[in-house]
């Protein structure tokens, strides 16, 4: 498993490390791996234990990690023991070491007080370890967030090549005890490839399609899911477009028009195009009828702000490309990378219908939001 | 708030040490000292600050050890904090300090016994990572308690304790029995103790690869399937691990061990999911393929790996690589899923480079138009790496499906006119491999490539376009110039080069022996005597002997037909595949290596193999698999599955790489044939007798200036064989017929054999045919058909076979022949295409028959016709030949010629000479005049003249004999070698005029012919 970690900076140096077994020259960082070991396994573990640092200090980089050594480094000794992962809960860990605050320093510094908790955590052992015991708040609230990314990939005449749709359930959850909660959905059957945090009960799932779950305290990722069948994937825009290079001469045309197409009636807002041109592109001259456009010359990467889409006066851009004197005709076709938000919309049609609550007696305030966004949505020219 | 953190930053500048930062600063000379003071200072406080400093120094790699006795007096306290951070140092320092750390016992002793169970854990915790061998006999009997504590959390902590101490001293622990009270908690109450008791024993078991630690039974599977549910995540791949050593005892053990696992496969860790598929994909083995939950499972595994693409770069590639081996074991998992594995343009080439792959993969005919759009819109790309894999790929397709090769050429021309340098090469590496695969079909696009050759540069394009313009030498009007050129800066270029240019001369030379003299002699000059490498000169030299020794056997070998490459090339072998399957989502599946083959030491590695392997996919399609008798006992398959086929030809060595390389000796033939050569070749270097080879002798005793002499040998020797033949009868035989070659080999037609031969029996052309069934089916059906060819050569009946063919069963089939069916010209000449059915499919041949079949009996021309045409005749339409080592009279050499057609008119003695004055017909009317001097007494000089009458020369004249029919001349050479045709001249042209007239020039093969007799 497991036998020691190395935290390299951007460098390349080592700026920490711990052993758990037998103690391993740090020249071993040149080769990564040297005995059997399931990689997922190792990456997923760091994941965690990147996420873990990010949950305590606001950030995982070498300053931080330095100002909080010693904490780190408990951190570490309990998340790990020979190897195997021990405890990598977020919340399991704050029981044992508390998170820095700016407070508890000045109050440990000033009392000699000790950020280590002495107590054996509940949940370390519990079959719910995700969850503490004792949670209490005055305002009692549970939110979920049905995120969907579309990833697509559109070729030069706008037909579909592939599509399929990232979903993410993200929830906040902050109600007092141990309540047992029971998500339900209109349409269920849209969800056959799916990932559950470990609190979902798997065999509830299976039988009723219902999401059952003692949910751990405050933020989680609930699921993830994929819907990959094409004809349930809608795409909200349509792409023409037209960037050509000339054979002699040193310019090329670009011309791009973004209209809404399957936008279930709202609005699409946050629209971006990105292309990345070949080297030989010296400078644009572009004019957008809506939003800005702006060209890096060292990464020639032009980046199109639309903003909001208007389905009545469609966005476009269009106009020169200057290039290299003397160099050749770029060969690649540059690929238009699309950037968009849809408010209050799961664009697979994904609808949660109720949230229950039981094991506790109060009323707990919820609520859904739904989101669409454009994940790696690619058109080809 | 914003400004409390802003106030909180100027803190940190102003050194308001608030945070760990400031251990970091600390790097004067007397650091050691002051720490040492602080760490004895009253203040609980400053002890801890103190520790801290020391575990910050320790962190960045420095010594602090010096310290140690200091920081060890800080442990009895009865702060946490201060006594985690000591056990800290404890565990790094312990092994240097021996000594020193036997001080710690007593209190880790003490707090073993702590009623906090967290410092009852973290004292057994800490004891084992203390690696001194003097400590560890101090830990049994603390250990011995906490594995028998009350307290899960001890429980679990201590049985990662035992694996410790038994990485540390592994015959104490057996001595004092941990390994037994390890065992016992796999059945705990606890799923987390029982997911670290499997952890540790999997550990253990690893360095004793034989001690059955990890015995398992149902009932111990079934604890661990019920802890399974309950454990945290990581806990589930220990235990998933485990599972997946375990062979279950029959199919429906298998069932409900998969059945139990599958909600693994919707777990939000990547690494639960792959340990889950990795059991899932070994258990499968043992499920009989009509059971419907096979089917159910099969689906069940393609979104789990389609969801691990989604996820950071670095956890997709290690999926991807695992899903490569998958998708070689199972093809059908992830059959529909193809375009999860299109390529996105910001994905990091690493995993473009592995999507196309296995892209590859999954094409099939279904898929394959979106594929081949999708590469070639690849190829457009701008990471060169990729473009080229891109391009690779096309030809990969065209090469595993069939029906869209012709698409895939296509795909390539227009790459190649792209005129972008790397991707020309490479689709010219791949049409070399596409050739292999359908030769005679897509010849056409020569000329296209040709045009390419100056913008070559990289060895393994040039190697391919060297080898195929050798290959189709006889295609290209201007070869010789193209080899030419490359031969000129012969010693720059790369071996594959070199081995390539040298081969393909030598074709070059066999297929067009006229011209090329010159060319093969000084590329055989600069192989075998101006080059250091001994690969290059050994061939050149095999090359040498063979042509001198025997050119007819050199053509045999060098221009044998090439067995095809295979469809996919770069498939993993079977067995390793098998091993990998079984460490799917480890290391091994990412280097698709076997452990043994980078863990260091191989400690602890294991040859895993799927369950019931021995020919493991047989025995589960077998009906009987499902009973009691178990996979093992099942009787050996009959239809050898696809695995075993490959692995049979991987083990014959046949499959040609397509990649890299020079393409390797074209067949096993050619490889015996060389085998042949060594030993003779061997034999005269010792000084062996030689015999009646002098050329060879003389092509050894001065190389360059004997190869004219030497190869004089093809055709004399060719001649005299068929001069040989009815020799000691020397009474009129039927037409002479070639040996039965095989024109249609089992592997080409799904194990259809077929060989033959032509005859000429009682003025009835024959083709005779030996079909055999080396299929494993009955195959029934049969029939035959023509393609048009230049004499009209039709079937005059249908195939006579009229009982079905079993397996391993023969038949000898003649089939009657006419010369009525519909005429075109084929190159060469005499090539016949021919289409055979029967139940299993339509299979697709050629073959040449020796023209001499087609000399028809009334061949005899008048003695005044002759006389008058012989004159007539120009010397143009003359051509000579000489015929070496004849004994024949010429008596006798008219008896045998006429059992082939062909009449003596006249015969005259003039000067000692016997000349024959012959006549022959062809099928189609057309005449052929002959004279053929016999020198008494002087076996060496058989001369003959052939002429045709002045009427066909006419009609050359008056059609496009002059530049266009050049290519058709040159191409022509060598059609007496191939047919084994008896007659000494070679056919020059031909070419068709108006519907169907045929007119034929023919032409003595001279290449050497000696000037002096005419």
């Amino acid at each position: 498993m497991i036998h020691s970690l190395f935290l390299i900076n951007h460098s390349g140096d080592i700026f920490l490390e711990k052993h758990w077994k037998s103690v391993i020259s740090r020249s071993v960082c040149d080769y990564f791996f040297e005995t059997e070991v399931p990689p997922l396994f190792v990456i997923e573990f760091l994941h965690r234990v990147a996420d873990t640092f990010q949950d305590y200090f606001g950030e995982c980089s070498e300053v931080v990690i330095k100002d909080n050594v010693v904490t780190v480094y408990e951190l570490l000794e309990e998340m790990l023991d020979n190897g195997f992962p021990l405890a990598t809960e977020s919340n399991v860990l704050k029981e044992m070491i508390k998170p820095p605050t700016i407070l508890r320093s000045v109050v440990n510094t000033l009392t000699g007080g000790s950020n280590v908790g002495d107590m054996l955590p509940v949940g370390q052992l519990s079959t719910i370890p995700w969850r503490r015991a004792g949670v209490k708040y005055t305002n009692n609230e549970a939110y979920f967030d049905v995120i969907e990314e579309i990833d697509a990939i559109l070729d030069k005449s706008g037909t579909t090549v592939f599509a399929e749709i990232q979903g993410v359930i993200e929830a906040c959850v902050r109600l007092t005890g141990m309540p047992d909660l029971t998500l339900s959905f209109m349409n269920p059957r849209l969800l056959d490839d799916v990932s559950f945090h470990p609190c979902v009960r798997f065999k509830r799932w299976e039988s009723e399609r219902v999401l059952s779950f003692i949910p751990p305290d405050g933020n989680f990722t609930l699921m993830t899911y994929h819907v990959s069948s094409q004809n349930l994937v809608a795409i909200p825009v349509y792409v023409k477009q037209s960037i050509s290079f000339f054979e002699t001469g040193t310019c090329g045309r670009l011309d791009i028009t973004i209209a809404p197409k399957q936008t279930m009636g709202k609005t699409v807002e946050g629209l971006v195009v990105t292309v990345h041109m070949p080297k030989t592109v010296l400078s644009v001259n572009l004019t957008a009828t809506q939003g800005n456009c702006t060209y890096d010359l060292t990464t020639k990467v032009l980046v199109w702000d639309i903003g909001k889409l208007n389905p009545q006066k469609l966005p476009n851009l269009r106009g020169s490309l200057s290039m290299q004197a003397g160099a050749p005709k770029p060969e690649e076709n540059p690929t238009l990378n699309i950037d968009l938000k849809i408010q209050q919309l799961a664009i697979s049609g994904l609808k949660v219908s109720r949230l229950d609550m039981y094991g506790e007696k109060y009323k707990p305030f919820k609520g859904v939001k739904y989101v669409t966004k454009a994940g790696k949505f690619q058109v080809r020219t | 708030m914003q400004e409390f953190a802003n106030q909180l930053c100027e803190n940190r500048q102003f050194g308001f040490k608030m945070t760990d930062s400031k251990y970091f600063t600390t790097t004067k000379k007397g650091e050691i000292f002051e720490l040492k003071a602080e760490l004895n200072s009253d203040k609980k406080e400053k002890k801890k600050e103190a520790v801290k400093k020391v575990i910050a120094s320790m962190t960045v790699g420095k010594d602090v050890s010096a310290l140690f006795p200091d920081v060890v007096n800080c442990m009895q306290t009865d702060n946490l904090e201060l006594k985690k951070l000591v056990y800290l140092y404890l565990m790094n320092y312990a092994k240097s300090q021996p000594d020193m750390a036997i001080m710690a016992v007593n209190t880790f002793v003490k707090d073993c016994e702590d009623p906090n169970p967290l410092i009852r854990a973290l004292a057994v915790r800490t004891m084992g990572c203390i690696r001194v061998d003097k400590i560890t006999e101090y830990l049994c009997e603390p250990l011995r308690k906490c594995l028998k504590d009350e307290d899960p959390y001890v429980r679990k902590t201590a049985a990662v304790c035992v694996a410790k101490l038994h990485d540390i001293n592994a015959q104490l622990v057996e001595d004092q029995g941990f390994l037994d009270t390890l065992k016992d908690l796999i059945s705990d109450s606890n799923p987390m103790v029982v997911a670290n008791a499997v952890a540790a024993l999997s550990e253990i078991a690893e360095s004793h690869p034989n001690s059955n630690l990890l015995d398992l039974n149902p009932q111990t599977i079934n604890k661990l399937l019920t802890a399974l549910n309950e454990c945290t995540e990581w806990g589930q791949i220990f235990i998933l691990d485990c599972l997946a050593n375990y062979t279950p005892r029959d199919d429906r053990e298998s069932q409900s061990i998969c059945e139990r696992v599958t909600p693994r496969l919707s777990h939000a860790n990547s690494a639960v999911v792959l340990s889950a598929v990795k059991v899932l994909m070994k258990f499968m083995e043992m499920l009989p393929k009509d059971l419907d939950y096979y089917g159910t499972l099969l689906k069940k595994l393609a979104p789990p790996l389609v969801t691990l693409l989604s996820a950071e770069p670095e956890l997709q590639y290690v999926a991807l690589r695992n899903i490569n081996l998958i998708v070689q074991r199972r093809p059908e998992i992830l059959k529909h899923e193809m375009k999860v594995f299109f390529v996105k343009y910001n994905d990091p080439i690493y995993v473009k480079l592995e999507k196309l792959d296995i892209m590859i993969r999954l094409a099939s005919q279904a898929n394959i138009a979106q594929v081949l759009a999708e590469l070639k819109e690849y190829a457009t790309e701008v990471d060169v790496d990729f473009v080229r894999k891109a391009v690779r790929a096309i030809g990969r397709c065209a090469i595993k499906v069939e029906q869209s090769a012709e698409r895939c050429v296509s795909t390539l021309l227009d790459l190649i006119q792209t005129k972008v340098n790397y991707v020309v090469q490479e689709a010219i590496v791949v049409i070399k491999d596409i050739f292999r695969k359908y030769p005679n079909k897509y010849e056409s696009v020569i000329g296209t490539l040709c045009e390419n050759l100056d913008s070559l540069d990289e060895p393994e394009a040039r190697a391919a376009m060297i080898w195929i313009v050798g290959e189709y030498a006889e295609r290209i009007d201007n070869a010789d110039e193209l080899l030419e050129s490359f031969l000129e800066g012969f010693h720059d270029e790369s071996t594959q080069v070199q081995l390539q240019l040298l081969t393909a001369i030598v074709k070059l030379f066999l297929k067009k022996p006229t011209e090329t003299q010159e060319l093969v002699q000084q590329v055989l000059s600069l192989a075998t005597q101006d080059s250091d490498n001994p690969d290059l000169r050994d061939r050149g030299y095999i090359y040498w002997r063979l042509l001198s020794t025997d050119p007819v056997a050199a053509k045999e070998v060098v221009l044998a037909e090439k067995p095809l490459i295979s469809e996919e090339t770069d498939l993993i072998e079977p067995t390793l595949l098998e091993e990998l399957i079984c460490h799917i989502g480890t290391l091994a599946s990412v280097y698709h290596k076997p452990p043994s083959a980078f863990v260091e030491g191989s400690r602890g590695v294991q040859h895993k193999r799927l369950a019931g392997s021995a020919g493991s996919g047989e025995s589960v399609e077998s009906p009987d698999a499902g009973s009691a008798a178990g996979a093992s006992e099942a009787p050996p398959a009959v239809i050898p599955s696809q695995g075993d086929l490959l692995g049979d030809l991987l083990n014959l060595d046949l499959t040609p790489p397509t990649t890299a390389g020079p393409p390797p000796p074209p067949s096993s033939g050619m490889q015996m044939g060389a085998m042949d050569l060594l030993g003779g070749g061997l034999d005269s270097l010792l000084g062996g007798d030689l015999g009646g080879s002098p050329a060879m002798g003389a092509g050894f005793a001065a190389p360059p200036a004997a190869m004219p002499a030497s190869f004089s040998a093809p055709v004399s020797s060719g001649l005299d064989d068929l001069f040989d033949l009815g020799g000691g009868v020397g009474m009129p035989m039927g037409a002479y017929s070639p040996p039965k070659t095989v024109w249609l080999p089992a592997m080409k037609a799904k194990g259809l054999e077929i060989s033959g031969t032509f005859a000429r029996r009682a003025g009835v052309i024959q083709m005779e045919m030996t079909l055999t069934n080396k299929a494993m089916s009955v195959m029934t059906d049969f029939a035959i058909q023509f393609n048009r060819n230049s004499f009209g050569l039709a079937p005059a009946g249908p195939l006579q076979v009229l009982s079905p063919l079993s397996p391993n069963q023969s038949i000898e089939v003649t089939l009657p022949l006419n010369t009525v069916g519909p005429v075109m010209k084929m190159d060469p000449l005499n090539n016949l295409q021919v289409a055979v059915k029967n139940n299993i499919d339509v299979f697709y041949f050629s073959c040449q028959y020796p023209i001499s079949m087609l000399f028809v009996e009334d061949g005899k021309m008048e003695r005044q016709v002759f006389l008058a045409t012989w004159k007539d005749i120009p010397n143009d339409n003359e051509s000579q030949f000489q015929i070496k080592d004849c004994h024949l009279s010429s008596d006798a050499s008219s008896s045998k010629l006429q059992g082939s057609n062909i009449f003596t008119i006249a015969k005259r003695t003039v000067e000692g000479q016997d000349m024959l004055y012959q006549s022959m017909k062809l099928t189609n009317g057309i005449w052929l005049l002959a004279e053929l001097r016999v020198q008494t007494g002087n076996p060496n000089y058989t001369s003959a003249t052939v002429s045709v009458p002045d009427g066909l020369c006419l009609a050359f004249q008056t059609d496009h004999l002059g530049a266009s029919l050049l290519p058709s001349l040159q191409s022509d050479h060598g059609f007496i070698c191939n047919s084994l045709c008896f007659l000494p001249f070679k056919l020059l042209s031909l070419s068709v005029t108006q519907l169907s007239c045929l007119k034929i020039q023919f032409h003595i093969c001279s290449l050497y012919s000696s000037h002096s007799l005419t």
